[in-house]
């Protein structure tokens, strides 16, 4: 085992304590030259693949996740800055390179020998077989602080921490146990001597790891729970954040893009000669379709694509503009919104092959003891992630290698898809990953770094692929349409004796539409009703439609009983502490006994995901119709807030992005394609309409939840029951913008 | 030949006149901090000051900017070493989460402050109803822009529900 050393690492490949107990462990003679890189320059040395020591007693935090700006690298860094006793100024972080150290799975495997739990059904996809030997070096399923921080950055840090403890014990020749730590600085007491890390650490790094380090308490804590500045945001100010459109690669020429509009269309005719005209216009591409199954998503139909390459996106977008295309919709183009909704229906009625999530208790028993059945049915439409930052990547293919730049929140799953698409070795694509200009699951599907790839491989020379926001709501991997039903039985005492529903499609994740209440009898369960509309996680995934529909329904329940729906659920809440504490802190700090004036109205809802528990209530003003949101009040329990102010940044941004979907967004399919195209069609949430929202956080103590997507849930279904608070009626279908609240809706169950 | 001043630097540019203004900034002139969102007037993301006034330069053909001022985010601070106050103010609250959006934010507040140093609320959401925030930071947005006119902002906690 050499010395650390740039050039040791690199020909023996020899990481002493590489991975740590985290089971990343590079063994000896196992060569990774992707590794190499991140020691930059001589003065740095490596102590472990997650952090790296400088000369001048820098620290740099090696994190394996992409920032899409929830803030995740800097809370990253801070669990292992704690660990390490490293003093915050002194610490600094970057993200890992796509290379399969550095992957998710490994990280599980290396933990308990499997994948843990959190990873199989949250993380951002559908679906997914973690067990294929696929790359996930996802970020999604909130889960960068949950797994990698708790299991990768802490242990790292506190291992790290160890080693150099040692290194200095040794070379002062004192015990191990009177060396202290504190702010990147190792202190023996006893005969006066400090040091800083970086003096040991190339003694450090060739030590064996501990096994086991031993990690602080909770009180403890000097960083994580602390407020610190994340590091991202100064250049977020003046404009010199790079993101992966601001690359420029000398002799670059720009591309754009229209995919059959149609799902899994294809090219029948084209007509280039307009197009070439265009002045600036280099080339014109059709790229191919697929269909095959895809990892994250199963299997979509994903069509030709007509792509205009030229010396400026303007021109190409000309180009593009000037194309005659006629597609080929292979007979997909009849199908529209009414008649997938219709098709859910038939298929939720049919019950063929109904599968349960949850079965327990007698529900026909309850139903046939009811003093009252409640019954009722939602529905919610597609929705498109519009991320600020429409899809783009920057590609650079040639000598059988290619180089990739981009956003996305799996490098790794890119540098795979893309090489295989280009008929390469993994090893064969390089990938620089960017700040993302929001993902929220868009961006963990590689369609567009292929296309990129694809087309810098025609032309030979780095191509710059922009697609339009009209692609970028037309072709997107959309929140799944979703119809729910359901039925309860309240028993002669007046308890809720059963709950049933069924809905369509079960997707990820698996536990978004069970129930936290103490029903006796519950049988939820789906049915099949596939569609040719391409899906995808969307922020929460499947808890945003499920949180709507349970969190409506149980809000329907109390109204059946005429009893206060905060009340009603408290009540069967009484055993789950955890969700009591939430549902009551919202309601305390909302003022839920104050009365409200004519025209308003409170509503309330809770739902657990990512390991977090969220309780909201909205307050809203109906006035002729019109529905303001003027209030939002989050209670937030997360077992831990790593990074207080970050956390409330995440929910406060959370309960922005479900408040659009549920005021405005809404993907319909007409003759087989989308309808909407771009900000004027597809609406989001603005300033005048966003709400003042208070957030509060309970410490309580339990694992450590996620952040990012916890907040999205519970909003639709408090603003459709504080909606009902103030009219009476009832919105079972989303977005609200499709009501005229002008008029007490009886009838709830159509209104498009 | 277009002729215009980009952040006080004189610029020429042999570019096809009809070309929007945002796409001249990002390829030829390289300035990459205005950002491309929409392409129609909708989402603020590319606004940047003509002549002192935010403006979307994903509509506005170069030709239109000829001989006129226009400044960038790259420009907003008074010095390469100082921070416009509003730059200042979005670090202290923290404002941006992916970034994306927030330097046609700081223009378009930068433009409503230069000409309406103590905007109400009201006048703050007409100023800002053109940028769209993707990550849902309004609240944080409209906190810094207080903060720098330096009226009281309206605190939950204590305000009347
Ligand atoms: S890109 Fe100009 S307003 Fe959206
Ligand atoms: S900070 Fe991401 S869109 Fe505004």
């Amino acid at each position: 085992m050499g010395k650390w050393t740039r050039r040791a690492f690199i020909t023996t490949g020899v990481v002493a304590g590489g991975g740590l107990a985290i089971g990343v462990a590079l063994r000896p003679g196992h060569r990774t030259p992707e590794l190499a890189p991140l020691v930059s320059s001589d003065d740095e040395t490596l102590v472990n693949v997650w952090v790296k020591l400088d000369s001048k007693n820098v620290a740099t935090v090696i994190v394996p996740h992409s920032e899409m700006g929830q803030g995740a690298q800097t809370a990253l860094a801070q669990m292992l800055a704690e660990e390490m006793d490293a003093d915050w100024d002194l610490v600094q972080f970057e993200e890992a390179p796509p290379v399969p150290e550095y992957a998710n799975y490994l990280l599980g495997y290396g933990i308990i020998g499997e994948v843990p739990k959190v990873l199989v059904p949250t993380f951002d996809g559908l679906m997914i077989k973690v067990a294929q030997s696929m790359a996930m070096q996802i970020t999604g399923g909130s889960l960068s602080i949950r797994s990698t921080g708790q299991y990768g950055m802490r242990i790292a840090g506190a291992a790290a921490r160890e080693m150099l403890v040692e290194a200095a014990a040794q070379t002062w020749q004192v015990p191990a146990a009177e060396i202290q730590t504190e702010a990147s600085q190792l202190i023996h007491a006893a005969s006066n001597r400090r040091a800083p890390y970086a003096e040991f650490a190339a003694v450090a790094a060739q030590m064996q790891p501990p096994s086991s380090p031993s990690l602080k308490s909770a009180d403890e804590f000097r960083i994580i729970g602390h407020h610190v500045q994340r590091r991202d945001i100064p250049s977020k100010v003046d404009g010199s954040a790079q993101f992966a459109m601001d690359v420029h690669v000398p002799g670059m020429v720009y591309a754009t893009v229209q995919r059959a509009p149609v799902f899994g269309g294809g090219v029948d005719k084209l007509d280039a000669s307009a197009a070439k005209q265009v002045k600036g216009v280099i080339d014109v591409v059709t790229l191919p379709g697929s269909n095959k199954e895809d990892p994250f998503s199963g299997r979509q139909n994903i069509g030709e694509t007509v792509a205009v390459v030229a010396e400026g996106y303007w021109p190409a977008k000309q180009g593009l503009n000037a194309l005659a295309v006629e597609w080929n919709h292979y007979g997909r183009d009849s199908m529209g919104s009414d008649e997938i909704f219709a098709q859910f229906d038939r298929d939720i009625t049919a019950g063929v092959e109904r599968e349960n999530d949850r079965l327990q208790g007698d529900v026909s028993m309850a139903l046939e003891n009811a003093a009252q059945v409640v019954e009722a049915e939602y529905r919610v439409p597609y929705l498109a992630h519009a991320c600020m930052e429409p899809m783009n990547a920057t590609a650079h293919v040639q000598n059988g290698q290619c180089e990739l730049w981009i956003g996305c929140q799996n490098p790794l799953g890119f540098r795979d898809a893309v090489a295989e698409a280009l008929g390469m070795e993994p090893g064969n694509v390089k990938v620089h990953n960017h700040f993302m200009g929001g993902g929220f699951g868009r961006k963990a599907n590689p369609d567009y770094a292929i296309q990129a790839a694809l087309l810098a491989q025609k032309v030979q020379r780095p191509v710059q692929l922009i697609w339009s926001r009209e692609e970028d709501i037309r072709q997107d991997y959309y929140r799944p349409a979703v119809r729910s039903r359901f039925r309860a039985a309240i028993d002669a005492n007046g308890e809720v004796a059963s709950w049933e529903n069924t809905y369509v499609d079960k997707h990820e994740p698996a536990e978004a539409p069970l129930i936290p209440y103490a029903v006796g009898s519950q049988d939820i369960g789906y049915v099949a009703s596939p569609t040719n509309i391409p899906f995808g996680a969307w922020r929460s995934v499947d808890h945003t439609q499920h949180g709507f529909f349970t969190e409506s329904f149980i809000d329907e329940l109390a109204a059946a009983k005429e009893v206060d729906p905060y009340e009603f659920r408290a009540n069967l809440l009484r055993d789950k502490p955890r969700h009591l504490a939430v549902l009551n802190k919202a309601a305390k700090e909302a003022g839920w006994e104050q009365p409200l004036a004519p025209g308003r109205g409170r509503g309330i809802a809770l739902q657990e995901s990512f390991g977090t528990l969220v309780a909201e209530v909205v307050e809203v003003t109906v006035t002729d119709g019109d529905v303001k949101v003027d209030r939002v009040v989050a209670a937030v329990d997360p077992g831990l807030a790593i990074s207080p102010d970050g956390l409330k940044a995440q929910i406060e941004s959370g309960i922005i992005y479900g408040l659009s979907a549920a005021m405005f967004g809404e993907v319909t399919i007409e003759n087989g394609a989308v309808a909407q195209s771009n900000f004027h069609d597809y609406q989001i949430l603005r300033m005048q309409d966003s709400p003042v929202i208070e957030t509060h956080v309970i410490n309580s103590g339990g694992p450590v939840g996620g952040a990012g997507e916890p907040g999205t849930p519970a909003i639709a279904p408090a603003l459709a029951n504080a909606v009902f608070d103030a009219t009476g009626s009832r919105v079972r279908q989303l977005p609200l913008k499709n009501y005229d609240l002008k008029f007490r809706i009886e009838e709830s169950d159509e209104v498009a | 030949m277009i002729r215009l001043t980009v952040n006080g630097k004189e610029q020429e540019l042999d570019v096809d006149p009809q070309t929007p203004l945002l796409w001249v900034l990002r390829e030829q002139l390289r300035l990459t901090g205005t950002k491309f969102g929409c392409g129609m007037a909708q989402c603020g993301a590319c606004t940047v000051h003509v002549n002192g006034t935010a403006q979307r330069s994903c509509v506005m053909p170069l030709a239109a900017v000829q001989d006129q001022q226009v400044t960038t985010i790259e420009g907003l601070a008074p010095s390469d070493d100082e921070l416009h106050p509003l730059q200042q103010a979005w670090i202290d609250e923290q404002v941006p989460q992916c970034g994306y959006c927030q330097s046609g934010q700081l223009m378009s507040a930068a433009s409503l402050l230069a000409s309406n140093a103590n905007p109400s609320d009201e006048e703050i959401d007409a100023a800002m109803q053109g940028n769209i925030c993707r990550c849902g930071m309004y609240g944080r947005i409209k906190k810094a822009i207080k903060n720098v006119a330096g009226v009281g902002y309206f605190d939950p906690a204590r305000g009347e529900v």
